[in-house]
C-alpha cells in the first residue's frame, strides 16, 4: 500500500436501501514491494432489482472487481481491502467456508466462456441439480423436475432431453442458457455477468441479453453488468460505472451517460463504436494509446496521455471523483479535470 | 406469492410426471453420469477409435490375450506343472524333448507340456501385468489426487516423494523393491513391478488435475458454492483421468516387460508350476545357445501383446486428445 494518496474518495453515502454497498475496494497483484493495483478505490451501490454496469477496456479491473465481491480471488498473491456489504454482511472479510455458502445461493455469477464453463464430463441435468442439492438440500430426483422447469424457462428447447446432454452437445447460445439456469438454480438476490456474451454471435447475443433482463425483471434479482461493450449496456444498465486503470472514472444513469458522457474516456469509448448510420468510408475514431500509457493515479490523472484534451493539471494531480452537475436521470459522477462539455464536443 | 409460486410449481410438476415422469425419474436417476441418450466424451472416442485400424490390431491382440487367458484349459488337456516327457530327458544327448503329436512345441527341461505351459501362462502373465497396473493406477490416483487437490505443501512434500522414486528407472526401482521381499513370489513381482509404475500415474495426475483447478468449468462451480470435495471428484478428477487411463494401457505392457526383466535377472517368481511368461523366458537362458526356441516362443508371445497393449494405449491417447476431437 502506498503510504501517500493524494486521492481523497468521497465518504460513503448513506444508502441504507443498497442490496450491495462496494466501499474502497482494492486489489493488489504482486510483491509487497512493487505491487500492482488492479482495483485501486472502487466504490459502487447496487440496489435490489437494479442493473449495474461496469465498463471499461481490457485489463481495467472490471472482472477482478466482480471476482473480489465473490471471493473467488486465490488468497495468495492478492491483497484485497475495502468492503462489499450484502445485505448487512461483509463479503470481503467473510471467511472461505461462510463465502462458499452464499455462492450460488445468495451471489452467483456468469462467465465469459459458455463451453468452458460448463464440466465437460458430466451431463447438464445433474450440473443445474449440483446447485440445488448443494443450497437447498434437495435429493437430485427432487430437483431434476425443477431444473427441467428452470432450463425451459431459460429458452432451452426439448428441456426433457437436454437435462441429458453433454455440454459439448449444446449451441454456444444454449450452454451459456445453461450457465444462466445454473446461476438462478437457488434464486441468488444478486447477479453478476462477467462479460456473458463476449463469446456468442451477435444474434444469440441479443437474445441472451434480453433473457437476462426479462429474468431478473421478473425475479427482482439485482445484476452487476460487466462488459466492454458499450452497446451492450446501452439497452440493459440502469446505471453504468466506467473504469479505467482500477478506479471509476465516470457514473451515471444510463441515459445520461450516453446523451452526455463528461468523461473523456467515456467520449472515447462512445465515439468508438461503428456506426451503420455513419458516412461511408469515414473512418472509426479509436481511443487512441494503450493501457501500457498510464500514469500512477498516484500523481496525476491515468487517462491523460491517451485523452483527448489534457491540460497540465492532468499529468500533476490526482482527480478526485466527485458529484458533478446532475443528468436527467440521476446523480453523475466524474473524475477529471477538464470534462467534455456540450460545447467542446 | 411464494405460495403461488409453489402451487405452480407444484402443478408443472405434476403436469411433467403424467406426461414423462416415468422416463425422468427412472432413467435421469438411475443413469447418473453413464446415460444412454447423451454422447459422453468416451462415446464419442469410441465411435474415433471405431475406425482406427491400429486400435483394432491392439484391440484383437489384447482380446484374444485374455480370451487364452480365461480358456487355457479348454485350449490345452495337458497340465502346465506335470512332467509328461520327464522319461525323455536325460543329461547327455537330449535335455529338451521335441515336438511330437500331443505336444505341438515339445517339451521344456523337465518334461512339461511347452504347449500347454505357454498358455497357461497367458494367465499368470495378465493376473501379473493387470494387478501391477492396479497398483501403480490406485497408487498414483491416491498421490496424485492429494497433491493436485490440496496444492501447497501437500502437493511439495508429495510431488518430492514422487520425484526420488521417478529418478530411478522403473526397473532398478522394481527390482530393489522386489529385493526387500526375502522371497520372491508372484505377489512379491506385482507390488514391485506396480509400486514402480506409482510415480508416472501420479505425476500425470497431478499435472492433469493441477490444469483442472484453474479451468473455467471449476471457477464457474466454485462461484456457485459447490464444495471443496465436490469440487476435487466431480469436476476435477473425472476430467483429469484420461490420461491416467491411456497410461494405464500402456503401462499393463511396460508391466509384462518388467515382470520379465525381473525374472530374467532372478528376482522373480522362483516356483515355476504355474509357469508365466517372463519367467519361462528367464529359465530359458542358459539352453539359449542350443535349444533357442525354449527363449523364443515366450518372448514373441511378451512382445505380441505388449505391442497390443501399446497400440491400444497409443490410439486411445489419440481419440481422447481433445486436439483431434472434431
Amino acid at each position: 500500500m502506498s503510504t501517500q494518496t493524494t486521492d481523497i474518495r468521497p465518504a460513503p453515502r448513506a444508502d441504507g436501501d443498497a442490496l450491495l454497498a462496494v466501499r474502497d475496494l482494492t486489489v493488489e497483484f504482486g510483491a509487497r514491494k512493487d505491487p500492482f493495483r488492479a482495483v485501486d478505490g472502487v466504490s459502487f451501490d447496487v440496489r435490489p432489482g437494479q442493473i449495474v454496469g461496469l465498463v471499461g477496456e481490457s485489463g481495467c479491473g472490471k472482472s477482478v472487481t466482480s471476482l473480489a465481491i465473490m471471493g473467488l480471488l486465490p488468497k495468495r498473491g492478492n491483497r484485497i481491502s475495502g468492503s462489499a456489504v450484502f445485505e448487512g454482511t461483509d463479503l470481503i472479510s467473510l471467511s472461505d467456508k461462510q463465502m462458499r455458502d452464499r455462492r450460488g445461493r445468495d451471489v452467483a455469477m456468469i462467465f465469459q466462456d459458455p463451453l468452458s464453463s460448463l464440466n465437460p464430463v458430466i451431463p447438464l441435468g445433474i450440473q443445474v441439480t449440483e446447485v440445488m442439492e448443494r443450497h437447498r438440500g434437495l435429493k437430485r430426483k427432487q430437483a431434476m423436475p425443477e431444473a427441467r422447469d428452470l432450463l425451459e424457462k431459460v429458452g432451452i428447447p426439448d428441456p426433457n432431453r437436454r437435462l441429458k446432454d453433454y455440454p459439448h452437445q449444446l449451441s454456444g447460445g444454449m450452454r451459456q442458457r445453461a450457465l444462466i439456469a445454473m446461476a438462478l438454480a437457488c434464486q441468488p438476490r444478486l447477479l453478476i455477468a462477467d462479460e456473458p456474451t463476449t463469446a456468442l454471435d451477435v444474434t444469440i447475443q441479443a437474445q441472451i441479453l434480453t433473457l437476462l433482463t426479462d429474468l431478473v425483471r421478473d425475479s427482482g434479482t439485482a445484476l452487476i453488468m460487466i462488459t466492454h461493450d458499450l452497446g451492450v449496456v446501452a439497452g440493459m444498465c440502469d446505471e453504468v460505472n466506467v473504469l479505467y486503470a482500477g478506479r471509476i472514472v465516470e457514473r451515471a444513469a444510463r441515459h445520461d451517460l450516453f446523451a452526455d458522457p463528461r468523461h473523456p474516456y467515456t467520449y472515447g469509448l462512445l465515439g468508438s463504436i461503428p456506426r451503420l448510420d455513419s458516412p461511408r468510408g469515414q473512418r472509426l475514431n479509436p481511443v487512441p494509446g494503450s493501457v501500457a500509457d498510464n500514469l500512477p493515479w498516484t500523481s496525476a490523472c491515468a487517462f491523460a496521455p491517451r485523452c483527448s484534451q489534457p491540460i497540465a493539471q492532468c499529468r500533476e494531480q490526482s482527480p478526485e471523483l466527485v458529484e458533478t452537475d446532475p443528468g436527467l436521470d440521476g446523480p453523475r459522477l466524474l473524475r477529471c479535470f477538464n470534462p467534455i462539455t456540450k460545447e467542446t464536443s | 406469492m411464494a405460495a403461488m409460486n409453489l402451487n405452480r410449481k407444484k402443478q408443472r410438476v405434476d403436469e411433467l410426471a403424467a406426461t414423462t415422469g416415468a422416463r425422468v425419474e427412472g432413467n435421469v436417476d438411475a443413469g447418473g453420469i453413464k446415460d444412454a441418450e447423451g454422447v459422453s466424451l468416451l462415446a464419442s472416442a469410441w465411435r474415433r477409435l471405431r475406425r482406427n485400424p491400429a486400435f483394432l490390431i491392439g484391440a484383437v491382440v489384447v482380446v484374444l490375450f485374455v480370451l487364452v487367458a480365461l480358456f487355457a484349459p479348454v485350449l490345452t488337456g495337458h497340465d502346465p506343472s506335470t512332467r509328461y516327457l520327464i522319461g525323455e530327458v536325460s543329461q547327455q544327448n537330449n535335455p529338451v524333448p521335441k515336438a511330437r503329436p500331443g505336444f505341438p512345441l515339445g517339451g521344456d527341461p523337465v518334461g512339461r507340456d511347452l504347449y500347454a505351459r505357454l498358455v497357461f501362462g497367458a494367465r499368470n502373465t495378465l493376473l501379473v501385468a493387470v494387478l501391477a497396473t492396479l497398483t501403480g493406477f490406485v497408487g498414483g490416483l491416491i498421490l496424485g489426487s492429494l497433491a493436485g487437490a490440496f496444492g501447497g505443501w501437500v502437493d511439495s512434500v508429495v510431488m518430492r516423494v514422487v520425484d526420488i522414486m521417478l529418478s530411478l528407472p522403473s526397473l532398478l526401482l522394481a527390482f530393489s523393491i522386489a529385493a526387500l521381499f526375502g522371497r520372491a513370489s508372484q505377489w512379491s513381482v506385482i507390488l514391485a513391478v506396480g509400486i514402480a509404475q506409482i510415480p508416472i500415474f501420479a505425476r500425470l495426475l497431478r499435472g492433469a488435475m493441477m490444469a483442472q483447478r484453474h479451468s473455467d468449468h471449476v471457477l464457474a462451480a466454485r462461484s456457485l458454492g459447490v464444495k471443496p470435495g465436490s469440487i476435487v471428484l466431480r469436476h476435477m478428477l473425472p476430467n483429469s483421468l484420461s490420461p491416467v487411463l491411456v497410461q494405464a494401457t500402456m503401462v499393463v505392457a511396460t508391466s509384462i516387460i518388467d515382470a520379465a526383466a525381473l525374472s530374467y535377472i532372478g528376482a522373480g517368481n522362483a516356483d515355476d508350476t504355474q509357469p508365466e511368461w517372463g519367467q519361462m523366458l528367464g529359465q530359458a537362458q542358459n539352453l539359449i545357445d542350443s535349444y533357442p526356441h525354449l527363449a523364443v516362443y515366450p518372448a514373441i508371445c511378451i512382445i505380441v501383446v505388449a505391442l497390443g497393449f501399446t497400440l491400444m494405449g497409443e490410439s486411445l491417447r489419440e481419440a481422447l486428445d481433445p486436439k483431434s476431437r472434431r
